[in-house]
């Protein structure tokens, strides 16, 4: 494929819910779309599934809004007009639109980022013990592979993330422990339009609530995971409110952890799109009502404009797809349903902020960034000695957030211990100017040769 | 009282505190905010023509050393580890031979490596150079960590994201402070160390300093065990380095660091303070740093910074007092180079500050030049 030439009308970048979307919609219109992901499989990670041959029977108890992937799925295995990539690794775009990926440029005059999102996390000492994991890393291992990430288990954090992966874990034979959320959950009374305009959601909550009854497992609000014990692998951990009373100490063998879902937005970024900061310090692209960034032709749908929820993303696919090919019919009916569902999806942001007692309960030695393992300590001591006064400096002078993950993990924690979590703090902690670590061959244009 | 908490502002501060004098350092962003904290950290004498460059660098070499003995250096990472300039071609390769020549009149270190040799250097480096020098001296320094363990050791009081807005000035004319967003600042002397906005603070008073961005990329890979050994880089760097032109010129400067990463560096053009991608310096630097060391082909690389270097026309730094206000001293102006001539450049100061000879010739670098060119 020619790089001057664009060969696709539309790219997609992800093959999750909000990317097929996308990709079927225009396709249906005669579009012709290249729809490209990193993984092996369609549905991403919400609809993520195992291999073929691989099952088991609570598998299908996991699944919520199956039959809507199994649609989506239909339509683009059906369409003549996708070219669907796997295993095709984006690390920039560029404007007109190049989309550069690990195998090769791809030239297409329209691109829909639908990247989804990646999980946020905050250090706690004891947190790089084995047996701890993040609540997305636990459901995807069930979804992808079927496999527990222990047998007794506690699931902790903040965001709605957390019920299905209790839920989850408890209909696979896990023991669960209890639900620590970390928020009073009292602050959702004070929305009742945006609840009763999503009865849907409303109808989720209850059937959690009685299956979490049914299945014995404790659920509690306002409480932190202060600590992970153990020699070698988690023993225990230690849960608290966040000013540190009401401690208690729950053998376990494996804790599933989340504070929420980010944007993953670097793609966008990097090409200069507008972005916005919302109630929970996520950042998000800024889009209209029609999914175009501030970049024409580029359209941001799905976690990409704020973490909304897969009924949104697929939505948002339909949006944008609509709208490039040009046709405005339904447009007005998708609008509707995903302002409805984005103004619940703001509700939840501000009920889900990550409490900033978690900094309290850090010891010097804590690892904050276990890529390049450094510690709370030395964090501390570029901020109060070596004059950094903001998440670029600190991360310069100790290395934080430059490793394999780019930050990723503990860009949120770097950001709020350098510079308090300004939205300048926050923006660089989204930002990283290679999407994905890409080989030296492929960036020197050696796959054009060998491609 | 320095403006400026980069690697030169950082030196002046630590020299002028070591002459006697207390030191204020005032900055508008973070310690090592603008070149310092975009560079790779080179102390490099080999890519220097003789002159008063070459002496300075050879100055600052010796000034590293010191301060790595006293025990600074292990909090900046510094490495002694010495450069290998390579050359591709047997024209290359007798052009850089000349160049040598030169420099080791000047007091450079610079053996001939013969092709069949580079390998005792560099195990892993392509086949198929002509042969290439050795230049024991080069070295390496983190650089913010420098920046800011030079500004710890300095004792110095610091105003970080305090912006200068003016230049205050008693009834004979002479310095007696800044003004900053936060409030003014009094000082007997104050340093222009602002780098990339020395020319905006030499305006202040009414001087002309000419300092341009120059932009540079820098690619970071993964972390790896120690394969390169030292600063490897193609003769054609020198030429790169010297030139004017405002277009796109790169040349791969490959190096392995203590914490993993390699860096490859560095490509130059002049585009002002533009900070998009630039996909092709990227390319370029990438095709050359593979065909040096065909293993990094496989490697991959995590994250690219892009940084300015403060340009003046003549390649020079500005070093020296004001052409018009007394007690206003430059230090600036010092392109990719300013790792390196920090601590020359801050002992060169110190020495202006008390009236004393100072070890380095300062004449080359008067900032008044620039006043002189116009008015000719």
């Amino acid at each position: 494929m020619s790089v001057t030439d664009p060969h696709f009308d539309v790219a997609v970048i992800g093959a999750g819910p909000a990317g097929m979307s996308a990709a079927a919609t225009a396709a249906g219109h005669g579009l012709r779309v290249v729809l490209i992901d990193s993984g092996r499989q369609l549905g991403g990670q919400y609809f993520r599934h195992p291999a073929p041959g691989l099952t088991a029977p609570w598998l299908s108890k996991l699944r919520h809004g199956w039959s809507h992937f199994e649609q989506l799925a239909a339509r683009i295995e059906a369409s003549l007009r996708i070219d669907v990539l796997f295993e095709h690794q984006v690390w920039a775009i560029e404007p007109g639109f190049t989309v550069r990926t690990d195998r090769g440029p791809i030239a297409a005059a329209n691109v829909v980022l639908a990247t989804g999102s990646y999980e946020r996390v905050v250090p706690f000492p004891g947190w790089d013990l084995p047996g701890v994991v993040t609540a997305g890393g636990a459901q995807a291992l069930l979804k992808g592979n079927l496999v527990l990430p222990g047998q007794r288990v506690v699931v902790a954090g903040t965001g709605p993330l957390l019920l299905p992966v209790a839920a989850g874990l408890s209909v696979a034979g896990a023991k669960v422990l209890g639900l620590f959320e970390a928020n009073p959950l009292r602050g959702y009374a004070k929305h009742p339009i945006p609840l009763l305009t999503n009865p849907s959601k409303l109808l989720e909550a209850a059937d959690y609530a009685r299956r979490f009854v049914g299945n014995r497992v404790p659920v509690r609000s306002g409480f932190i995971v202060i600590e992970a014990q153990g020699a070698d692998s988690l023993e225990a951990v230690v849960v608290a409110r966040p000013d540190g009373t009401g401690r208690r100490r729950i053998p376990c063998d494996a804790l599933a952890i989340g504070y929420g879902l980010a944007p993953q937005i670097d793609l966008g970024l990097t090409l200069g799109c507008d972005h916005t900061l919302l109630a929970d310090g996520t950042v998000a692209l800024r889009v209209d009502t029609d999914q175009r960034t501030s970049i024409p032709d580029f359209y941001a749908v799905g976690e990409t404009a704020g973490i909304a929820g897969v009924q949104t993303s697929i939505a948002e696919g339909a949006i944008a797809g609509l709208v490039i090919a040009g046709d405005r019919t339904g447009l007005k009916a998708l609008r509707r349903r995903r302002d409805r569902q984005r103004t619940l999806a703001d509700v939840i942001r501000t009920q889900h902020p990550i409490p900033p007692a978690w900094r309290d309960h850090l010891t010097p030695d804590t690892v904050v960034c276990r890529c390049e393992e450094v510690p709370a300590g030395a964090i501390t001591e570029a901020v109060e000695h070596l004059g950094a006064t903001d998440t670029r400096t600190v991360k310069l002078l100790t290395r934080a957030g430059m490793g394999w993950c780019q930050g990723r993990v503990c860009g949120y924690a770097i950001a709020c211990l350098a510079g308090g979590g300004t939205p300048t703090d926050l923006l660089a902690a989204a930002k990283r100017p290679l999407a994905r670590p890409v080989p030296l061959g492929v960036l020197a244009g050696q796959d054009q040769r060998n491609n | 009282m320095v403006i400026g908490a980069g690697v030169i502002g950082a030196a002046c501060a630590l020299y002028a505190a070591r002459a006697g004098f207390t030191v204020t350092v005032v900055d508008s962003g973070p310690v090592a905010g603008g070149t310092s904290g975009a560079g790779e950290g080179n102390l490099l004498v080999s890519d220097k023509e003789p002159g008063p460059e070459l002496e300075l660098a050879m100055r600052s070499q010796e000034l590293w050393r010191l301060l790595a003995a006293e025990g600074l250096g292990e909090g900046f990472e510094y490495e002694a580890k010495g450069g290998l300039v390579v050359a591709a071609t047997a024209s290359d390769f007798s052009a850089l031979r000349a160049f040598a020549a030169a420099q080791e009149a000047a007091g450079v270190i610079a053996d001939e490596v013969a092709a069949d040799s580079l390998a005792e250097f560099e195990p892993y480096l392509a086949q198929g150079f002509a042969g290439g020098f050795w230049y024991p001296q080069d070295a390496q320094v983190m650089p913010a960590l420098a920046t800011a363990r030079m500004l710890q050791a300095s004792g110095a009081e610091l105003f970080l994201g305090s912006a200068v807005t003016g230049l205050l000035t008693s009834g004979d004319g002479a310095v007696r402070g800044v003004r900053t967003t936060r409030g003014e600042i009094p000082a007997r002397y104050v340093v222009n160390a602002a780098g990339l906005w020395s020319a905006a603070i030499a305006a202040m008073a009414g001087s002309a300093l000419p300092v341009q961005p120059r932009r540079g990329f820098v690619l970071v890979t993964e972390p790896l065990p120690a394969l390169i050994r030292h600063k490897v880089y193609s003769a054609a760097y020198v030429s790169d380095v010297a030139s004017s032109d405002a277009a796109l010129q790169s040349s791969a400067v490959v190096e392995g660091t203590p914490s993993g990463p390699v860096l490859i560096g560095a490509s130059r053009e002049r585009v002002g303070l533009d900070r998009t991608p630039s996909y092709e310096a990227l390319q370029r630097l990438a095709a050359q740093a593979v065909e040096m060391f065909p293993f990094l082909e496989r490697i991959d690389v995590q994250r690219y910074y892009c940084g300015f270097r403060p340009y003046l026309p003549d390649h020079l730094p500005a070093i020296g007092p004001d052409a018009r206000i007394a007690g206003l001293f430059h230090a600036c102006g010092h392109e990719g180079a300013g790792i390196g001539l920090a601590p020359a450049t801050g002992e060169l100061i110190a020495a202006l500050l008390v009236g004393e000879k100072p070890q380095v010739d300062a004449e080359p670098f008067r900032p008044a030049r620039f006043e002189e060119v116009e008015a000719a």
